[in-house]
């Protein structure tokens, strides 16, 4: 059906991916790694049914510069799209090839034998050979490159299949931090007080005669304490606030209304589309409006962790990175070193939801390690993790449209400011590892990737899928922001959908239209149409539902990235000092569903995930600091605050498998927003939708 | 200053250690470090998140909470004791219902679970979420499965056992 996948193109050597045992067993290898989103079973379901084996049968090897492919990170809703496709052909090609050998060895014509739990077998004869009688008759160091396109299976497992990895977690030991290496050591940093900080003096004696403190590193700005236990070195950072003096070489701006103090930082522009307005006389209704989000927080719950190891001027490096090849290349650059005398190996953290502190925290060690000449288990603390992880950058988003007399949209301007979305560790000059940057010779901070359409950063979805006449569309790109930022689950999509979603009511609003209906008017494609359809009828949608009266139902749609899953959240809110979030219902289309409880799973933490966002979430800061202490300064929902949520999974044939993670969040941002605006009849533009947020709306209309 | 070392006799699942340590040790890195179980999960140390939650004389606490001064003469039991040799039905329960997603938070919350139910009477779904309000957080999103998983357990499905 399809082309050769590029992941497996690129590494084209199928013992690369999949290996028969000894034992009974089939080790296959994926370049994508579990961040607790299941990818990893989803990929082992795909490679089971096309190699035919029973879910048992298979061991995964995931993430590992030295045992397995290389397949970049694992991120961006591409996991099962990409990485999933390639272990599909790949296992194709094994089984195509064990069949011949098990074919020759029966003395049967190949296309007669049916192969179930690793065995081949002409239906209605008992004589089998299994992947493991024939190990050794089957070359699999050949190239997928030199073989014909396999016959794909296509399919998972088992809709009922459940994750690999959660016996283990819920037994006991699974996570990085659980590892215990012999002779280990626990290290933790004392950061700076202020993201542009530097430090001017240390009282070392003090720290370094405190219990059990092995070795006190001090390069710099960088200050790492290693000991004997995790809570002495913890208990040496908090003492080191107190023995420490700092400079400050810049201020934060204050926070302003709609991230204001964007237009005063260097940006660049770059236009996506320039097309010549509609004739003015087409236009009867003109509307604009101002919208934006604030930098979100990833806020694992675990925080980060890495495991570093040197022996004989090798390292080996444990890390919970979305991406051990970027992650090598990156600590050969910053240690500067041969990355092949690195061995980076993933392995099991919290849920991430982007560029977290995974791969400044393997730096940490990594230099700890060095400094104390044993293994060191580098642990983030809680204000660790969320003050100096990456952010999702803030957005500050203008639209403005023209309509016609009719109701048409004829014309549609979208102007996003934002910060960088990816300063992930690249291929480019200068280091995306924070500690680099406060050693005593510190590298240069690397630019921000650049992402271009259709995929985007923080113009993901700029574009709206509807057909909204003529477009001028322009992504104005802040070199960098008053503190850092990379790529959070779903990038720019979740603001700038919530933008466009919320615009879209406005104009429905202002010319007497139903949500649904304009939406359904402007949208030509079919399964755009049939997520919008059936997300309303799940909702039991009614468009003459009255509002204002502090009860509201609002609808949000996109296709993530315009490419991706398709989908549509319909949200139930009731307000009264807070907004409550009653019903969510959801449709979505992620094409081809491999593991249909992982994709509901995707989507309802989205949703939840994204209501978090969208109705608590801030990164909070004065002039002098950030206050990201603890979860008292960032909250996120509660138990009590989670609605109900039903979602219909769409999966029309043929469509290829899409990633889920993503595609939910800025649907339901919107979905939050039109219901508020329909239950209170006041538009909340900015999020988050605070109590205090809301009681300034209420008090300026 | 030096700290106050202080020797307890700590018992973890039926096992007794002595251990010397600062009296103010908490009870998640004695367990992690010197019981090396690892199930039992740092979140915070701040008693905000609950992933470290234990049972400490079958009620749950926060162990990063637990100072080592405290846990003379009481009985810890960690989610690697609440069953030692197969799966407690608590965990059976959250593993039917896939009742996670990086499954971090899950054992501090399956441990206050386990806590409450087996209370008698046993806790109202309302009893329960307020305390999943005030002491626990799951940053994926894993509300909904847990939430069902806890309404099996309080018996919608016939008799409830710890």
């Amino acid at each position: 059906m399809s082309a050769l996948p590029a992941s497996l193109a690129a590494n084209p050597r199928l013992d690369g991916w999949i290996g028969v045992d000894a034992g009974g067993t089939v080790t296959i290898r994926t370049g994508k790694v579990e961040l607790g989103q299941g990818v990893v079973s989803a990929i082992a379901s795909i490679a089971g049914v096309e190699l035919g084996l029973r879910f048992e049968q298979i061991r995964v090897v995931s993430g590992d510069t030295v045992d397995a492919p290389d397949e970049g990170l694992t991120a961006g809703s591409l996991s099962v799209e990409q990485g999933g496709a390639a272990m599909r052909w790949a296992s194709a090609l094994v089984r195509a090839l064990f069949a011949e050998a098990a074919a020759q060895a029966l003395g049967v014509p190949v296309e007669t034998l049916a192969v179930e739990e690793g065995a081949f077998f002409q239906k209605g004869r008992n004589e089998s050979r299994t992947y493991w009688d024939l190990r050794d008759a089957v070359d699999l160091s050949r190239s997928a490159l030199d073989l014909q396109p396999p016959l794909l299976r296509g399919g998972s497992l088992d809709g009922a299949m459940q994750r690999l990895d959660l016996p283990d977690k819920f037994a006991g030991a699974a996570f990085i931090h659980d590892m215990m290496l012999p002779g280990m050591l626990y290290g933790r940093i004392a950061r700076p007080p202020h993201p542009a900080a530097r430090l001017v003096s240390i009282d070392r004696a003090a720290l370094e005669a405190l219990p059990g403190i092995v070795k006190l590193v001090v390069d710099g700005s960088f200050i790492g304490v290693v000991a004997e236990r995790d809570e002495q070195a913890a208990g040496a950072v908090i003492l080191a606030a107190t023995k420490t003096t700092w400079s400050r070489d810049a201020e934060l701006p204050a926070a302003s209304e709609a991230n204001e103090w964007m237009l005063a930082w260097p940006l660049a522009d770059e236009t996506i589309f320039d097309e010549a307005p509609a004739p003015p006389e087409h236009v009867a209704l003109r509307h604009a409006a101002l919208y934006s989000r604030p930098y979100l927080a990833h806020a694992s719950i675990g925080p980060a962790c890495a495991v570093a190891d040197w022996k004989d001027g090798n390292l080996t490096v444990y890390t919970h990175s979305q991406g051990v090849f970027p992650l090598r290349r990156e600590l050969a650059k910053a240690l500067g070193m041969d990355a092949d005398r690195i061995h980076v190996i993933h392995r099991l953290g919290a849920g991430c939801y982007g560029h977290n502190g995974a791969d400044d925290v393997a730096l940490d060690a990594v230099l700890l390690a060095r400094a104390s000449g044993a293994p060191v288990m580098c642990q983030w603390s809680r204000s660790d993790e969320l003050s100096w992880a990456p952010f999702g950058a803030a957005m500050r988003i203008a639209l403005s449209a023209g309509v016609t007399a009719e109701g048409r949209i004829v014309e549609w301007t979208h102007d996003v400011w934002t910060p960088p979305h990816v300063t992930r560790p690249g291929p480019g000059e200068g280091l995306a590892l924070l500690a680099a940057w406060h050693l005593e010779r510190p590298h240069d901070r690397a630019p921000p990737l650049s992402v271009g359409q259709p995929s985007g950063a923080g113009d993901r979805n700029a574009v709206p899928l509807y057909d909204v006449g003529a477009r001028h569309i322009v992504h104005h790109k802040l070199a960098h922001g008053p503190v850092r930022s990379s790529a959070l689950r779903s990038l720019g999509a979740h603001g700038n959908v919530f933008a466009i979603e919320s615009f879209i009511d406005e104009i429905a609003e202002m010319t007497g239209q139903d949500p649904v209906e304009i939406r359904l008017r402007h949208l030509t494609d079919p399964r755009a149409r049939a997520v919008v359809e059936t997300a309303a009828r799940l909702a039991q949608w009614d468009p003459a539902a009255p509002g204002g009266e502090a009860r509201g139902r609002g609808i949000g749609f996109a296709r993530y990235k315009n490419f991706g899953g398709f989908c549509a959240v319909v949200a139930h809110v009731e307000i009264n000092e807070k907004i409550n979030l009653v019903e969510i219902f959801a449709a979505v289309d992620c094409g081809e569903v491999v593991h249909r409880d992982g994709l509901i799973n995707q989507i309802e933490g989205g949703i939840i995930q994204a209501a978090s966002w969208t109705l608590k979430e801030a990164v909070r800061w004065t002039d002098k600091e950030l206050l990201m202490r603890n979860w008292e300064d960032y909250p996120i929902l509660k138990f009590s605050e989670v609605p109900r949520i039903e979602i219909a999974v769409l999966a029309p044939e043929g469509a290829e498998p899409r990633g889920a993670g993503e595609c939910a969040a800025g649907p339901t941002a919107a979905a939050i927003g039109n219901a508020v605006a329909h239950g209170l009849g006041l538009r909340m533009r900015h999020m988050p939708f605070t109590p205090e947020r809301i009681i300034e709306a209420i008090n300026a209309s | 200053m030096a700290p106050a070392l202080l020797t307890v006799a700590v018992t973890v699942n039926d096992e007794t250690r002595q251990l010397t340590l600062p009296d103010d040790t908490p009870l998640l890195f004695i367990l992690r470090q010197d019981f090396a179980l690892k199930g039992t999960r740092y979140g915070c140390g701040e008693g905000q998140c609950g992933a470290c939650t234990v049972l400490v004389n079958d009620l749950p606490v926060q162990s990063c909470q637990t100072p080592l001064w405290s846990l003379a003469g009481q009985k810890v039991t960690t989610i690697e004791g609440l069953a030692p040799a197969a799966m407690s039905r608590v965990q059976q329960v959250f593993l039917e219902e896939q009742a996670a997603q990086c499954g971090y938070c899950t054992n501090g919350i399956m441990m206050t679970v386990a806590g409450l139910i087996a209370r008698r009477p046993m806790p109202s779904r309302h009893e329960v979420l307020d305390v999943l309000d005030e002491r626990h957080l799951c940053r994926c999103g894993a509300h909904m499965r847990i939430l069902r998983a806890i309404d099996r357990l309080l018996g919608a499905d016939g008799e409830p056992q710890a």
